[in-house]
């Protein structure tokens, strides 16, 4: 009979009562200690004052007129005005591979491809923008849509969209360049944003062979190559970025000589590829450290000699533990193309500080570079969201 | 290259001991060919151009002035003096800078762990924010739209009668040196030295008797009667404030700061720390949760747990990071080319465009970075050693 009586017992309420109310949340989150609630009030005034601040200055003192009247001068820079279906060719492109990637790959791709389609919509809702650019901006989020579609249906296409990713940039130089075949607009005439996005992708795509093998020669068991390499690491990674761009702008020439010459864009792209190079150098490095002792063994062991061990053992593990750590090089190489403004480059940031010494627009600072740095902060947030992604979905980084 | 060989001798070509020797030499001849096709071009077209190789310009005179500077600098000094006064510049913004930002960076760092749902969202905005956004840009926005933007000397805006902001300059009170201030110096470096051994003695007492002999209290006490002996000597106070005041079209008394030094300063704090910030979380995170649980169950305060249990074991993971942002910083700081505040960079810039010695000045600024990195990784590591964990 106890018995009986013990187990019909009702079970004992937990003494922990998870609630889930908004007055609960308040008291647990903003008010469980005199602190806290002196914390809180202290922050609620400090939002308080920037919110309505900021809400004054954007809607009623701010004056946007000169970013939509410089739109197209920071976006594309001065390319000219009846060549710039190129650069549309382009942006289609991308969104043609955007939008094949998206429906073969799904997952975080299609987090990317969201973002960037509904960019293209706020971009083409924006008052002042030509019709002109809204119907390409149309087309554009069309063709995401329609290669979505294509891609979903046949997931055999993997293989020829990467490869189409890799051709995109020889594609995207020739066909910004022209090189005779089109019209020739030199790079002097490449600016804004465009111009930004080209020196970074430049040298994220040429620093990484060089840092792959700067990498592998740090770790060379031949002391004539190592020291090579440590030593030109090093003394990129000591000096600023600045003083890199200096010398390429003015020693690069001087020791060419006088048979090539080449102009101001290609020697910052220069400089941002040696630079970038010792960076990323350091992060293979790292990644090569991270692949323990055994696999070098395994694969010797197996008869492999270094070149084959290198590319199919160790490099394809070291690499994809260093995804991370690269993508935020790469995110550090983007923010810091700006820099080119201070040898007088015309990207993103160089076109603001000419666009707010034009007497037109005095007094604008403030406008002009809060949208450069909107810009960055968007497109950097993108690719930190993109790298977190991938670190999820590699499994790395997990302690 | 074939793998399985019959021949019983090896030839040259595949022999373990030369192929390394072989492929050095190869690599070093490359370098040292295109090291030296560089070098006859540029010896070629400075000649061309008309420009000679050397050093002696340092000692010529610079013909231009140094506006913010800590050391007296003027048009009829060297141009080696000048250089000088543009390392003394970087060091002086990297040195405040490097504080600051760690101290925001650990404010907000335990400011995103907080318990208070408001202070974590700020600080994570914060972070976001600033990580996002290139700090050219941001020493763009202080420079032309806040510390330009001020108003003029006359029209100044001031709070409290003792900050003001013109777009000449922003002028804090300052201190002036009086006739005492080396005996206030001595006794508040006595001061000092006897409240550490009064805290320890007391704190030793404690431990063996186990009861509250109040350390803290007998400390800033005895600190306090220390400065309290230097006002009976002295009956003068060590340092007269003196507060900045307007007259005519310029600013009397006070210390008055450049608007490139501001603008920079305070992106370069507002940058790093929001990478100090990131350091920090980590390093709070990475300590194991039994620390804290053992803390609590010892009955000690958050506070006390953040100061003596999470922060000494926080700080070995923070260091090599923080290191790296510390040279960021003191790299970055290289930026002040864009606002005109006269750093060795920016100083450097001036001398090449007036000598046009272009190797030259580079080659010492280089040598500058290098040196202070050095210098800084060389002071952390010390630091390291100490904070590491102590093994048997």
């Amino acid at each position: 009979m106890d018995k009986n009586k013990l187990l019909t017992k009702k079970p004992q309420k937990s003494p922990y009562h998870p609630s889930t109310g908004t007055l609960d949340w308040l008291k647990k989150n903003l008010f469980s200690s005199w602190l806290n609630t002196i914390l809180t009030f202290v922050f609620a005034t400090i939002i308080t004052f920037i919110g309505i601040g900021s809400v004054k200055w954007i809607f009623l003192t701010a004056n946007w007129h000169v970013i939509s009247a410089n739109f197209r001068l920071l976006i594309v820079g001065q390319y000219p005005i009846a060549e710039l279906w190129r650069v549309w060719i382009c942006l289609t492109l991308v969104s043609f591979l955007i939008g094949l990637s998206w429906g073969l790959w799904k997952g975080t791709m299609g987090h990317l491809t969201i973002a960037v389609t509904s960019m293209y919509f706020i971009v083409g809702c924006l008052p002042f923008i030509l019709m002109e650019t809204r119907i390409w901006l149309l087309i554009n989020i069309a063709v995401i849509g329609a290669t979505y579609a294509v891609g979903k249906k046949w997931s055999k296409l993997k293989k020829s969209t990467l490869i189409g990713w890799f051709l995109m940039f020889p594609i995207t130089i020739f066909l910004l360049n022209g090189f005779g075949v089109l019209n020739h607009v030199g790079s002097n005439l490449w600016g804004g944003f465009l111009l930004t996005l080209l020196i970074a992708i430049v040298a994220i795509v040429f620093s990484f062979p060089i840092g792959l093998l700067l990498a592998l020669g740090r770790r060379s068991k031949l002391p004539i190559v190592r020291w090579f390499s440590i030593g030109y690491i090093e003394l990129i990674r000591g000096v600023p970025l600045i003083t890199i761009l200096f010398v390429a702008q003015l020693m690069l020439p001087l020791f060419l000589g006088n048979g090539i010459d080449i102009d101001n864009v290609f020697r910052a792209m220069v400089g941002f590829t040696l630079f970038t190079a010792a960076y990323l150098a350091e992060n293979i490095r790292g990644g090569l450290q991270s692949i323990p002792r055994g696999q070098f063994e395994a694969a010797e062991a197996l008869g492999l000699n270094t070149t084959i061990k290198m590319t199919f053992i160790i490099l394809p593990q070291a690499l994809r533990a260093v995804i991370p750590a690269m993508v935020g090089s790469f995110i550090g190489i983007f923010k810091d193309t700006s820099l080119v403004a201070i040898v007088g480059l015309t990207d993103l940031l160089g076109m603001g500080k000419n666009i707010i010494s034009n007497p037109e627009f005095l007094g604008t600072q403030m406008e002009v570079f809060i949208f450069v740095a909107l810009v960055f902060l968007i497109f950097c947030n993108l690719m930190s969201y993109a790298s977190r992604r991938i670190e999820q979905s590699l499994g790395v980084g997990k302690r | 290259m074939k793998k399985h060989s019959t021949l019983m001798t090896t030839p040259f070509w595949r022999d373990k001991r030369v192929i390394p020797l072989l492929l050095q030499a190869i690599f070093a001849m490359i370098v040292i060919l295109i090291g030296t096709i560089f070098l006859l071009n540029a010896v070629e077209s400075m000649r061309q151009i008309g420009i000679s190789f050397g050093y002696d310009f340092l000692s010529k005179m610079a013909q231009f002035d140094i506006g913010d500077k800590i050391v007296s600098f003027s048009s009829t000094d060297t141009y080696g003096k000048a250089f000088f006064v543009g390392i003394l510049n970087t060091i002086r913004v990297a040195f405040i800078g490097i504080i600051f930002a760690t101290i925001l960076g650990f404010i907000v760092g335990v400011a995103r762990l907080s318990n208070n749902w408001l202070a974590r969202s700020v600080a994570s905005v914060y972070v976001e924010v600033f990580r996002n956004t290139p700090l050219l840009v941001q020493i763009f926005i202080w420079f032309y739209a806040v510390f330009l933007s001020f108003p003029t000397i006359e029209k100044s805006l001031n709070s409290f009668g003792l900050f003001f902001f013109s777009n000449r300059g922003t002028v804090i009170p300052w201190f002036e040196l009086t006739s005492s201030s080396f005996v206030w110096f001595l006794f508040l470096i006595a001061g000092l030295i006897l409240s550490v051994i009064v805290w320890k003695i007391k704190l030793n007492q404690q431990v063996e008797t186990g009861q509250n002999k109040y350390p803290f209290f007998w400390s800033i006490g005895s600190f306090i009667s220390s400065l309290a002996i230097a006002w009976l000597i002295t009956f003068e106070l060590p340092l007269l404030l003196s507060i900045p005041e307007i007259v005519g079209r310029g600013f009397v008394g006070g210390y008055t700061i450049g608007p490139g030094f501001c603008a920079l300063l305070v992106a370069l704090v507002m940058y790093t720390a929001s990478y100090i910030a990131e350091i920090v979380r980590g390093g709070i995170l990475a300590v194991s949760k039994g620390q804290v649980e053992a803390a609590k169950a010892l009955g000690l305060k958050s506070s006390t747990i953040l100061r003596l249990i999470i922060l000494p074991q926080a700080i070995r993971i923070i260091i090599p990071p923080l290191t790296s942002q510390y040279l960021n910083l003191i790299k970055n700081s290289s930026l002040a080319a864009a606002v005109a505040y006269p750093e060795i960079f920016g100083v450097g810039i001036t001398i090449l465009s007036q000598t046009g010695k272009s190797v030259e000045v580079i080659s010492i600024v280089i040598l500058v970075y290098l040196s202070m990195s050095l210098l800084t990784s060389l002071l952390m590591n010390i630091f390291n050693k100490y904070s590491q964990l102590v093994e048997r």
